[in-house]
């Protein structure tokens, strides 16, 4: 029952989490680093988080921490939305390269 | 070369999981070892063809393509599983009762097959891509293949290793006990499943995450450590799961319990297997 009731509730707030715009932040991926490799972005409220990738090679953002995944074609740009996040340190990285590939959002 | 290793290990391991309980949920069903087989070769294509198509998938639907693939192929394996486990909860008295004569299993057993060859499929294809990615990029940045090759091969025997173990060990459990056991596995994978299909609805901004994250046990078990990694493939298991993805799992549990019950009585009792009817897992 307490399930049927907080699945109505999750599909009357579908339109709002579709209409709601989220500002956007931007991180680069080139020679298999993230520039910037640490991004300050409010805490709270949803973002778009654009990763441009200007390898030629494909990379795959994660977090486990943000709960996130996604490949990114070389040379190619990918969005994905995050949060709302608590304040915090959000490490991401490259699963491809991640001895270099490292970075973090920071939520404040 | 150990780059290649891990990645291919944690890759190679979820699959090989599935396809661990995939191959133990068929126990006794005639012709079984061609429907996997069949299901980790369309696998191995289709990772290919994911690996070339990732750009154009990932380009449509405004970018959220790649989020609709997975969250689409993921819902596809959860009603597969549906399908077998609704199917089993009928037929596993007669099954465990046919083991030695396989004449009526290979007619019976045509169905449950279909749904675990796209299963398997499926687990093969997402992280066969993936691996695919991998090695390409490695190779295009100039990475020895010699030493990708051996690394990966590395990775794969480890990984299989341990869906072989996980096989063998499901082989243990009494006969009694054996297909409540598959049974209550699948569906615990597939709440699973689903609710990975659910973070990546939420990460292509279609659902909201309701509360995120419901829970954080990383103090206790990360997701990336070998047994979260486990675990997160046997019953879901997630550090830090979001709302939605609770709501989704608890759904798929609650609709695949319902439906075993549902369809348990409609078949007739068999008459050389006396025993009481298999209670589905609950």
């Amino acid at each position: 029952m307490r399930l049927v009731t907080a699945l109505c509730l999750s599909l009357s707030l579908l339109p709002a989490a579709v209409l709601a715009q989220a500002r956007e932040y931007t991180v680069t991926l080139s020679n298999n680093r993230f520039e910037p490799a640490e991004v300050i972005v409010p805490a709270n409220t949803k973002i778009k988080l654009v990763i441009i990738n200007k390898d030629a090679t494909p990379e795959e953002f994660e977090s486990r921490e943000l709960n996130r995944e996604k490949v990114v074609s070389g040379n190619s740009t990918m969005n994905l939305y995050v949060g709302p996040l608590k304040p915090g340190r959000y490490p991401f990285f490259g699963e491809f390269n991640i001895k270099t590939a490292q970075g973090a959002l920071i939520a404040r | 070369m150990l780059a290649a290793l891990l990645l291919v290990f944690r890759e190679v391991l979820e699959a090989a999981l599935i396809v661990g309980i995939a191959a133990a949920a068929t126990r006794g069903v005639a012709g079984r070892g061609r429907w996997i087989g069949a299901g980790l070769g369309l696998g191995l294509v289709g990772s290919v063809l994911v690996a070339i198509g990732a750009g154009a998938i990932a380009g449509s639907i405004g970018g959220t393509g790649q989020e609709w693939f997975n969250a689409a192929v993921l819902l596809a394996a959860v009603a597969m599983i549906g399908w077998h486990v609704i199917w089993m909860s009928r037929h596993a008295r007669q099954l465990a009762a046919d083991m030695k004569s396989m004449g009526s299993a290979v007619a019976q057993g045509r169905r449950p097959l279909t749904a675990l060859l796209v299963v398997v499929t499926i687990a093969v294809l997402r992280e066969g891509s993936e691996i695919v990615l991998f090695g390409y990029g490695l190779v295009a940045g100039g990475a020895s293949v010699a030493s990708l090759a051996s690394g990966g091969a590395l990775g794969l025997l480890s990984g299989v290793a341990v869906g072989l173990a996980l096989y063998y060990g499901l082989l243990k459990i009494p006969m009694r006990y054996f297909f409540q056991a598959t049974n209550g596995l699948l569906v615990l994978l597939a709440a699973g499943l689903a609710a990975s299909a659910a973070g990546y609805l939420v990460q292509a901004d279609v659902l909201p995450t309701l509360v995120d994250p419901l829970w954080d046990t990383s103090w206790l078990l990360t997701d990336d450590s070998m047994l979260g990694g486990v675990l997160k493939v046997l019953i879901g298991y997630s550090a830090q799961p979001s709302g939605i993805q609770m709501l989704f799992y608890a759904a798929t549990v609650l609709v695949l319990l319902a439906g075993m019950r549902v369809f348990r009585f409609s078949s007739p009792p068999v008459a050389s297997a006396p025993r009481p009817a298999l209670e589905p897992e609950s």
